[in-house]
């Protein structure tokens, strides 16, 4: 439980939530030159990043946002749209979660799938710029599939967690915690288990 | 920084009552053991005793029938592990399996679940829209035989919703299964009589009705199968070993005194701030809306969803502006499910995520109220302002 006057977060990340900023006003995205969107509503965080790029350089001259989320979602999300600001496409795509956790002073444990969040939405961003202009083939897919969006598990982990031993459902769950917040991954999570215990184990 | 400090968390933990925290200066005087024979220990137990009576008379209860534990998840856990006897030693016909619902404190589903490991049979009763457990599916399970106790709680935590555990209790008494209510959020907020309600077991919990925190109590039914959780010593007549919280004790049997005097005059007044600030969210924020039980619900209780606004996020602007609230989805308390309350009454996963519990107690003023009303509105839109819940992926 958070008491006032003592956060749970630090001082920057209380900054950053008390006056979120570039929050995108109003709905509309056309304005920009690659918009992204990443989570979703069920799981309790969603992120939506759109930039605006000089096309001369490739930098990011604005960086917007809309958060679904707890404070360090939003306070994620804030202080990424201003770290990308000036940088190349290329230096923005490579930001990582840590980098961004970092910046906000850090974040408790069970709050980093938010800042994972928004770096994901940002390269959704970047992505949709290298398409929208044509350039198909600078998409960086980012391999792994996310299977379950609220826990950020990807198939990836799904494979490992089946290699380190999860047969079961149950089993996967104590490895990766899949499927443990809204459920709406259980099929899907289900069937790449069976998948990935066929693929290495012929079961 | 705001400068008020409101505090509209009462379910979560309440204030001391002035009363009870004057009954606890005065008796710390007073360390004698309980135990010991000489003229502190009798001191000390001469007011273990009395506070006993002062409890069990509030609920209808005999002093004889009230064993004082470490707190209401104590209590509880007590009562759930008794059927790990049934496949053991103490208790040889015990009938092994528990039915109790989906919308219990962890304290309750934890410990469940934990049996199920220990070769206890666990089935959850399921509720409908107003959080209220479903009898005919009680029935069912009570039919299809083997169950030993039925545990439901009296008003739930996060939405307020009451259970006619009279009903219930009859139904598994008519099967022949034991009854418990964890009556920790009812207690003190409306009335509450083991007999009317006809339980075996039932628990309270000192920090939520203004007393210390660190005491509960448990009612066991005379005559009814009981076995302890904490061992090693012969305090509460061998039913719960441990030194007594002697201060505890009194200051619960100080608090309930308190409850007695002013429960019903609180209700009334805690109802009519209720409506107010009902009414005045339905009036001023789109699209509120309220979970649980419309009328069969404690007083103070009032839990409400703002879709495209997360929880967290409400709780602490709302925090900013110096108002105490709780979230329905647990974000905040460290894990990240939306409350196991809210989905079991049906409300999916977004809306639960949005959701914040507005507990008042016997401090909450109308000025209070109107100030979250005041507050409220402009917090809402300016989540919902920053929130993807209204563009289209
Ligand atoms: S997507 Fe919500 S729990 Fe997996």
């Amino acid at each position: 439980m958070l008491q006032s006057g003592e956060w749970a977060y630090t001082e920057k990340l209380k900054e950053h939530f008390e006056s979120p900023k570039n929050i995108l006003k109003g709905n509309d995205t056309s304005a920009f030159d690659g918009v992204g969107m990443e989570g979703n509503l069920q799981c309790g965080d969603q992120m939506m990043v759109a930039i605006k790029v000089d096309k001369e350089n490739e930098k990011i001259i604005d960086c917007q946002w809309k958060t679904y989320g707890c404070a360090s979602a939003i306070a994620s999300t804030s202080i990424l749209s201003e770290m990308v600001k000036g940088m190349t496409l290329d230096q923005a795509f490579n930001i990582s979660p840590k980098e961004v956790a970092k910046e906000l002073g850090g974040l408790p444990e069970n709050k980093i799938h938010c800042s994972v969040l928004g770096d994901k939405a940002l390269r959704a961003a970047i992505n949709d710029y290298f398409i929208r202009n044509g350039m198909n083939d600078r998409v960086q897919k980012v391999q792994a599939r996310t299977v379950c969006q609220c826990m950020n598990v990807t198939d990836h982990d799904i494979e490992e967690a089946v290699l380190e031993g999860a047969r079961t459902f149950y089993e996967l769950q104590e490895h990766t915690k899949i499927s443990t917040v809204c459920g709406l991954c259980k099929e899907d999570a289900e069937a790449e288990l069976q998948k990935y215990v066929h693929l290495h184990f012929g079961a | 920084m705001s400068s008020r400090q409101i505090y509209f968390d009462n379910n979560a933990t309440t204030p001391l009552h002035p009363e009870v925290k004057k009954e606890l200066v005065a008796a710390m005087e007073m360390f004698g053991n309980p135990s010991s024979m000489h003229a502190f220990g009798r001191e000390a137990r001469a007011n273990v005793e009395d506070a006993r009576h002062r409890v069990a008379s509030f609920m209808g209860a005999n002093e004889s029938e009230i064993v004082f534990t470490g707190s209401g998840s104590e209590a509880n856990n007590t009562v759930l592990s008794l059927f790990v006897c049934g496949s053991g030693q103490c208790f040889p016909g015990m009938r092994p399996k528990i039915v109790t619902s989906r919308i219990e404190h962890p304290c309750i589903l934890e410990t469940s679940e934990c049996l199920v490991h220990r070769g206890v049979d666990v089935s959850y009763l399921e509720v409908d829209g107003y959080g209220k457990v479903d009898i005919d599916q009680l029935e069912a399970q009570l039919k299809a035989g083997g169950v030993g106790l039925v545990s439901v709680m009296m008003a739930n935590n996060e939405i307020g919703t009451i259970q006619d555990i009279a009903s219930i209790s009859a139904l598994a008494h008519q099967y022949g299964a034991l009854m418990h209510t964890d009556a920790v959020q009812a207690f003190g907020k409306v009335p509450v009589d083991v007999n009317q309600l006809g339980v075996d077991f039932l628990t309270i919990s000192g920090h939520k009705i203004y007393g210390p925190k660190g005491i509960g109590a448990l009612y066991v039914r005379k005559g009814t199968p009981y076995c302890p959780f904490i061992r090693g010593g012969h305090q509460e007549k061998g039913r719960r070993a441990g030194t007594e919280n002697t201060l505890g004790i009194m200051g619960l049997a100080m608090a309930v005194d308190m409850r007695k005097a002013e429960m019903e005059s609180e209700a009334e007044r805690l109802l009519g701030l209720k409506e107010v600030l009902r009414k005045g969210i339905e009036e001023r924020i789109d699209e509120a809306l309220f979970n649980g039980h419309p009328t069969d619900s404690v007083p103070n209780t009032l839990n409400v969803s703002f879709p495209g606004a997360e929880g967290e996020s409400i709780l602490l602007y709302l925090d900013l502006a110096g108002i105490a609230v709780s979230t329905g989805s647990a974000c905040a308390s460290g894990s990240l499910d939306p409350s196991h309350v809210l989905l079991a009454t049906g409300v999916d996963a977004e809306r639960a995520h949005g959701s914040i519990r507005i507990s008042m107690g016997r401090a909450t003023t109308l000025e209070e109220v109107e100030y979250m009303l005041d507050v409220l509105p402009g917090v809402i839109e300016r989540i919902r302002n920053m929130s993807t819940a209204y563009i289209k992926a």
